[in-house]
């Protein structure tokens, strides 16, 4: 069975946003859960967020790192992925909270659409804070506004909006009103630095893990983080957990098991891409 | 049987067992001594007519043979290379008591070999039903539950989470044991009676749990995929593992086969592998064909490992080093492993099981470090809690199995289940057993 790309386009620097035909995924999608996504016979199964789903379709938006989401990228509209399986994880904590906040960083910011969305329906007061290193690898930001009460941009280097980091706007946020909830997503890092501000008036605060992955469904334990002292999968029993329960060295350490091996891969695909088997039926 | 020598098959990961030439498969059935009340039939938990298709084979039939099994195994390549037969239909023939038993096994593969290149069996169906049946689960349990129900005249749709059906039979025995294109061969045999195969399905997430009660009768065949760890320190090092993701890994995505296929493992120079059962031989096994040196740790006596006989005189002869009366206290590294540390182990009082209770020693000599860099744990999965657990009202008991009765009817009266979900991780033809049974039972139920 193959999963139709039904719309391809970068929306920022090497970050792509995809819409893929996946019926049994986008009628049962949640806000929080995830996809396993394998492009082909001989790919790897790797996990992205849902970032949107309607009708038929997802939508996933990923940054171009290694082999398999540059093998991705390379995909046009019309084509097709082998394998879509989903939707995965357990769905965010989706409920009357009042005033929360949701802190998108990089490529994380794509998960909050879908997020805002649902925590609005549910009659919470919405703001989102989204952060980049320069306004080219800011995305989604009209729609944020639209999602959203209200949207604060940050950049590292002060090309758009506040010159500074998310975590900036959530301290003086904490210190001017009551939060309820907030929600972290991005890069591990950030989620561990940006979660430090919430630490001192305890506010609830989600993060979304991403450890590596396997199958996605429980069965493996690649994915296990320390969360609380406990070990969970983060693929059934998360992704998302209390940020402030996390073992981020572990998360960060674990992140890195396959370094040679992914520069290995990228290599060989940089180097064969116009040989290789994703361009068989153009070159052949 | 003829089996490859071991320094040539730990080269590579093709079938270490070869199997029976056709001479030597009617010499073997002229063994037979073809009993009126055979006890064979009794330990073989899908009750195949022994006696009668091995009669066939000693008549050089092997088509009547093929047509024999199949009626009731529909996984008979499968079934004859991975039964552990010496303690179900073999471990009951009469001539096992003076001589040898009959190869009953290695014959039945023989056969499914031989439907392979010749001609393939296909059974009867029987006229549409009109009714719908979901099966959950591609593995031996599900797939057999398709087979039955299929075969009865229901529109069956089987849902299977991962990309590729077969579940342990896939992403778990090893290819050197089970060559995938069989599965697969076996597998379609059974998609060709009719039932459609929706793979990327987790039902419970890409089906929700109340179309999925819906069906007019639903069968659970989800397996034991739950990998249990030790609990010791240093256990989420880099370089430690689960079987079912080691394994995986290389069955299911060809890691060992990187960079060709994406998906990477770490090979190891020195592996250990932690249990002594047949999941722990297959990773140990594994782990040598990718070319490290293997240690295996168990916590009792050689005597005592759970695996089938045949399984551990194959590591051993493919140089498997076996550390028995041993167990990990604790995994030394950061981020990646360099080491583990285990305690010996003194036998005490038998246990339950009749086995002597291993219990750790004390004093200097104690404990004993191996430098490893890859640890892979095989100490045992329990019933897959993803979707039964999403369902409140269905019964479960201790271990997380779903509870069913003697035909395989669980609490909710048109659910059914069956294999390793409701037993407990335990085989592929009990599982299938339990699903032919679920599957009467079900025809039943919705006659009623
Ligand atoms: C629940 C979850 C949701 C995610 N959502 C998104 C998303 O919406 N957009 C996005 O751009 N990225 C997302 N990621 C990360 C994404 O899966 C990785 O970027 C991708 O797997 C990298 O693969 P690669 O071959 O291109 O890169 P590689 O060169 O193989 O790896 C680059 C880095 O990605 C991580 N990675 C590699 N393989 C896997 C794997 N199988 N599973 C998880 N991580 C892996 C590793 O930390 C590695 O260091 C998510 C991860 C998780 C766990
Ligand atoms: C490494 C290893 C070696 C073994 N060797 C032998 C042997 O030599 N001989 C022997 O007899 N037995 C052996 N066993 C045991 C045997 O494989 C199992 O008892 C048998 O596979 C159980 O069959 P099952 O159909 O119940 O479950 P499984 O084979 O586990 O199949 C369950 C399937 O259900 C799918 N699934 C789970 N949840 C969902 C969901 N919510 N939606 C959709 N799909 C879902 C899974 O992805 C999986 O494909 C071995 C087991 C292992 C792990
Ligand atoms: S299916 Fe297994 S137990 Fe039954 S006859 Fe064949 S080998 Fe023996
Ligand atoms: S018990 Fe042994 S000898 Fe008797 S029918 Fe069965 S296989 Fe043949
Ligand atoms: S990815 Fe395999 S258990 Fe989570």
């Amino acid at each position: 069975m193959a999963y139709k790309i039904e719309k391809a386009s970068e929306i920022a620097d090497n970050i792509f946003e995809f819409w893929i035909k996946a019926p049994h995924v986008s009628k049962n999608a949640q806000a929080g859960q995830f996809v396993v996504i394998r492009i082909d016979e001989k790919g790897e199964r790797i996990p992205l967020t849902i970032s949107a789903a309607k009708d038929d379709l997802i939508r996933i938006v990923f940054m171009a790192v290694g082999k398999t989401t540059k093998f991705l990228s390379s995909l046009k509209e019309g084509e097709s992925v082998l394998d879509v399986a989903g939707p995965l994880g357990q769905p965010g904590e989706l409920k009357k909270w009042g005033n929360c906040v949701l802190i998108g960083g990089g490529v994380g910011i794509a998960c909050l659409p879908i997020l805002a969305k649902a925590l609005k329906e549910q009659g919470n007061q919405v703001t989102g804070i989204i952060g980049a290193r320069n306004e080219n690898l800011l995305l989604l930001s009209d729609e944020l506004e639209q999602d959203c009460d209200e949207l604060v941009i940050c950049t590292d280097d002060g090309s758009r909006g506040f010159h500074g980091f998310p975590a900036d706007i959530l301290k003086k946020k904490l210190e001017d009103e009551k939060i309820d909830c907030v929600w972290i997503i991005g890069p591990a890092i950030m989620m561990k630095i940006t979660s430090m501000a919430t630490i001192p008036s305890k506010t609830k605060t989600f993060v979304s893990l991403n450890p590596i992955m396997v199958d996605g469904t429980g069965m493996c334990g690649s994915c296990r983080v320390s969360v609380g002292g406990e070990t969970k999968f983060a693929c059934v029993d998360g992704p998302e957990f209390d940020a402030h329960l996390v073992d981020w060295d572990e998360l960060m350490n674990r992140q890195r098991i396959y370094p040679s091996q992914e520069k290995e891969s990228l290599d060989n695909f940089n180097e064969h891409h116009h040989h290789c088997r994703c361009g068989e039926h153009h070159h052949e | 049987m003829s089996k490859r020598d071991a320094a040539e098959r730990i080269l590579d990961f093709l079938e270490v067992d070869e199997g029976l030439s056709e001479v030597n498969a009617v010499l073997e059935a002229t063994r037979c001594m073809e009993c009126v009340r055979p006890a064979c039939v009794k330990g073989c938990p899908v009750n195949i007519d022994i006696p009668g298709f091995i009669s066939a084979i000693a008549k050089q039939d092997f088509k009547k043979a093929a047509e024999i099994i199949k009626s009731d195994n529909m996984l008979p390549a499968i079934c004859g290379r991975v039964c552990p037969q010496e303690t179900q239909c073999e471990g009951k023939c009469v001539l096992g008591v003076k001589e040898k038993p009959v190869r009953i096994g290695a014959l039945e593969r023989f056969i499914a070999d031989w439907e392979r290149k010749n001609e393939i069996v296909t059974p009867k169906t029987k006229k549409p039903t009109g009714k719908r049946i979901a099966v959950v689960g591609s593995g031996p349990a599900g797939i057999t539950a398709a087979a039955e129900l299929s075969r009865s005249g229901h529109s069956v749709t089987i849902f299977e989470s991962l990309h590729a059906p077969g579940g342990v039979l896939t992403y778990g025995i090893p290819s050197f044991r089970l060559p995938k294109d069989i599965v697969k061969t076996e597998i379609d045999q059974v998609l060709s009676l009719g039932a459609e195969l929706k793979l990327n399905h987790i039902v419970g997430r890409s089906v929700s749990v109340d179309n999925f009660l819906a069906y007019d009768a639903v069968f659970l065949g989800t397996g034991a995929g739950l990998p249990s760890f030790m609990g010791i320190e240093g256990e989420n090092l880099n370089g430690v593992y689960s079987a079912n993701e080691f394994l995986t890994r290389v069955n299911l995505m060809h890691a060992d086969r990187f960079p060709d296929y994406d998906t990477p493992v770490l090979k190891g120079q020195k592996v250990a592998v932690v249990g002594g059962g047949n999941v722990a031989m297959d990773s140990a096994r594994v782990a040598r064909r990718m070319g490290a040196e293997v240690y295996l740790i168990y916590r009792r006596r050689e005597e005592d490992l759970p695996a089938r006989e045949a399984e551990v005189a194959n590591a051993v002869e493919e140089g498997i080093s076996f550390y028995c009366c041993a167990n990990p206290v604790r995994i030394i590294g950061g981020p990646s492993v360099t080491g583990i540390e285990c305690v010996r182990m003194n036998m005490g009082v038998l246990d339950e099981s009749k086995r002597p209770c291993p219990v750790p020693m004390t004093g200097d000599d104690a404990k004993f470090t191996l430098d490893v860099d890859v640890v892979v744990e095989a100490i045992g999965q329990s019933p897959n809690p993803l979707l039964v657990s999403l369902i409140p009202s269905l019964k479960r008991g201790k271990r997380g199995n779903v509870i069913v009765d003697e035909n395989g009817q669980t609490s909710i009266p048109n659910v059914f289940a069956g294999g390793d979900i409701a037993t407990g991780a335990a085989t592929v033809i009990e599982a299938m057993g339990n699903a032919k049974k679920a599957s009467s039972a079900i025809n039943e139920y919705l006659n009623q």
